[in-house]
């Protein structure tokens, strides 16, 4: 199969572009009469939906931030009442509190049709086996890809995450064709599977690896591809808009945004400015058919770039480049987001150590390895080592719990850690993907 | 002063990060403040180590190298002089271990007091009253500090 919905995805520019403007329009309408939020905000910058005019007219209606979602949690943004909601998934906030969001069935048929369009764009269809290796549950990841490779026939290994001796074997007893995952668990599992004397590349019947949640290089890829002897293509989102939503296709150069589900706009992150197609900048998404938790031009904070010419396999809509960069300080690691304010917010409840701390990340193997260094304080410091290993263990379980992935802690001195006066650079960043 | 509160020294315990160099700075910080050092050990965990030193001014060590940033604390230990002779440290170990007074560290030094084992006990009063009922010797802190 070429295409899951050609109607849509070889859709004339044109038709797109007037398809793109009648959702935004119905969606500017439905969130100003039934979002207090969106007609706060709307009010605020002076603007009505009658003022929507032209697609461009967009750059009108004002931004949405992380923040947003985090100052009226859980769900004070939905907009469908509760009946309409048929599932919940949730991220973690930039501070204690996490991002929770709400699917109507639409929004999941949705997410579903995208990645169905996406994966059939990639090459894989009926009679591949693909290893979903997202975790499953809270995270969008695992139950994103289950569902979409559902739909256009694929089979289904839903294995999560973890485990990676028994995915090796499941992967090739039950002859997996292709692996979601994350890149760096992808080299992990190569490196874990040399040790088990299996050459991924000759003892498996793997052709494709579908990867994200991270960012990665060209490099990168070029390793996974070359060592593995499979292709590799970039997927991307985030649970904001609903979870892996977009993958690249056959040809490899950067996933297409489906226009009738969604539309970008690539700006200069200090001016908020428009840029060109190849120009870098900050990737603003507003999603157009949304319907419990709406999207309009909302910063995830991603920087790339994209192009918009139609693309050589015939579809029509814009591609975007592999995310090379954020503008805060947002880190991924293991495919989680961690943001440094989440740290500071759950060591303010620790008394034995300061408020002061450092994260140290680095590649051990092929894998994330997080190291927060924290200051003993003076009351909480005994002559017990006992005592201290408690205090370390402690705070490695609070990290654990706010950020749900694995953090080591190291005791450090105190008044030892760098001080900062502006904006603090409490991240040292030695992986190079 | 009690009975036995001529027998606690105390002891100064010093947080310090297991890199190069974290020693000599507690040692020169010591050293510019005439501080001697009569024995000390270090204690060693995951990526921190804690340094015990007995010295001969305790409360001037506390203030200088808090002074310098260190997490220091007080801790309470007692002086046991052993006989210098194999079988030495038994006699001490088993007055204490039939009473039933556990020892978290010790260490040792031989100096012109003899041979000293310095104990930090889970029951200071008790190790205190066995040791000095059942015939062996507690040092004074009058004789360090």
């Amino acid at each position: 199969m070429k295409c899951w919905d050609p109607r849509i995805e070889e859709m004339p520019r044109e038709d797109l572009r007037k398809l793109q403007y009648r959702l935004l329009k119905t969606l500017v309408y439905r969130l100003y009469s039934f979002s207090p939020f969106y007609h706060e905000r709307m009010r605020a910058g002076g603007v009505h939906p009658d003022d929507i005019r032209t697609l461009g007219d967009i750059r009108k209606l004002p931004f949405m931030v992380k923040r947003d979602l985090r100052d009226n949690y859980p769900d004070k943004l939905f907009v469908s009442g509760p009946d309409d909601l048929v599932r919940y998934h949730v991220s973690s906030g930039t501070t204690g509190k996490p991002t929770v969001v709400g699917y109507t069935q639409h929004d999941l048929n949705n997410w579903t049709t995208s990645l169905a369009r996406g994966l059939v764009s990639c090459g894989l269809g009926r009679g591949d086996v693909l290893q979903v290796s997202y975790g499953y549950g809270l995270f969008t990841g695992g139950l994103g890809l289950h569902y979409g490779a559902e739909r256009i026939g694929a089979t289904v290994l839903p294995t999560s995450v973890g485990n990676t001796e028994r995915q090796i074997e499941l992967m090739q007893d039950l002859h997996t064709t292709a692996i979601a995952c994350t890149p760096s668990y992808l080299l992990h599992m190569g490196e874990v599977a040399e040790k088990m004397g299996v050459s991924i590349r000759d003892d498996t019947g793997l052709r494709m690896g579908i990867l994200g949640a991270e960012p990665w290089s060209d490099t990168m890829k070029k390793r996974i591809e070359e060592w593995l002897g499979i292709r590799a293509y970039d997927i991307y989102g985030t649970s904001e808009l609903s979870g892996p939503m977009f993958c690249e296709c056959t040809e490899q150069n950067g996933f297409h945004v489906w226009g009738d589900l969604a539309y970008i706009e690539i700006l200069d992150p200090e001016t908020g400015d428009p840029l060109g197609p190849g120009e870098k900048g900050e990737l603003v998404v507003t999603m157009l058919q949304k319907e419990a938790l709406p999207m309009i031009r909302y910063r995830i904070g991603d920087i790339t770039s994209y192009d918009d010419g139609v693309c050589s396999c015939g579809r029509t809509h814009p591609r975007v480049q592999r995310i090379s960069g954020r503008v805060d300080d947002m880190l991924i690691i293991r495919g989680i987001n961690v943001f440094p304010s989440q740290i500071e917010y759950a060591l303010m409840g620790i008394p034995q150590v300061g408020q002061h701390f450092q994260i140290i990340v680095d590649r051990k193997g092929a894998l994330d390895d997080m190291l927060v260094q924290v200051e003993v304080s003076r009351e909480s410091f005994s002559d017990k080592i006992t005592d201290l290993m408690a205090i370390r263990k402690g705070v490695e379980h609070k990290l654990r719990n706010t950020l749900n992935v694995a953090v080591n802690v190291e005791l450090v001195e105190p008044g030892s850690l760098p001080r900062f006066e502006g904006k603090a650079k409490r991240v040292i960043d030695r992986r190079k993907l | 002063m009690s009975q036995t509160g001529r027998y606690l020294i105390q002891q100064i315990s010093v947080f310090s990060e297991n890199r190069p160099g974290r020693l000599a700075a507690i040692a020169k910080a010591l050293q510019e403040e005439e501080i001697n050092i009569l024995a000390f050990f270090i204690a060693e965990a995951d990526g921190f180590g804690v340094v015990r030193a007995l010295v001969d001014k305790p409360g001037k060590a506390h203030e200088k190298l808090t002074g310098l940033g260190f997490n220091v604390a007080f801790t309470q230990v007692i002086a046991v002089r052993m006989r210098d002779v194999p079988g030495g440290l038994y006699e001490i170990a088993k007055i204490l271990g039939d009473g039933k007074v556990n020892i978290e560290y010790s260490y040792a030094y031989s100096g012109k007091e003899g041979a000293v084992l310095i104990l930090r006990v889970d029951n200071t009063e008790q190790a205190i009253r066995l040791i000095s009922t059942q015939g062996a010797t507690l040092l004074e802190s009058a004789v360090f500090q």
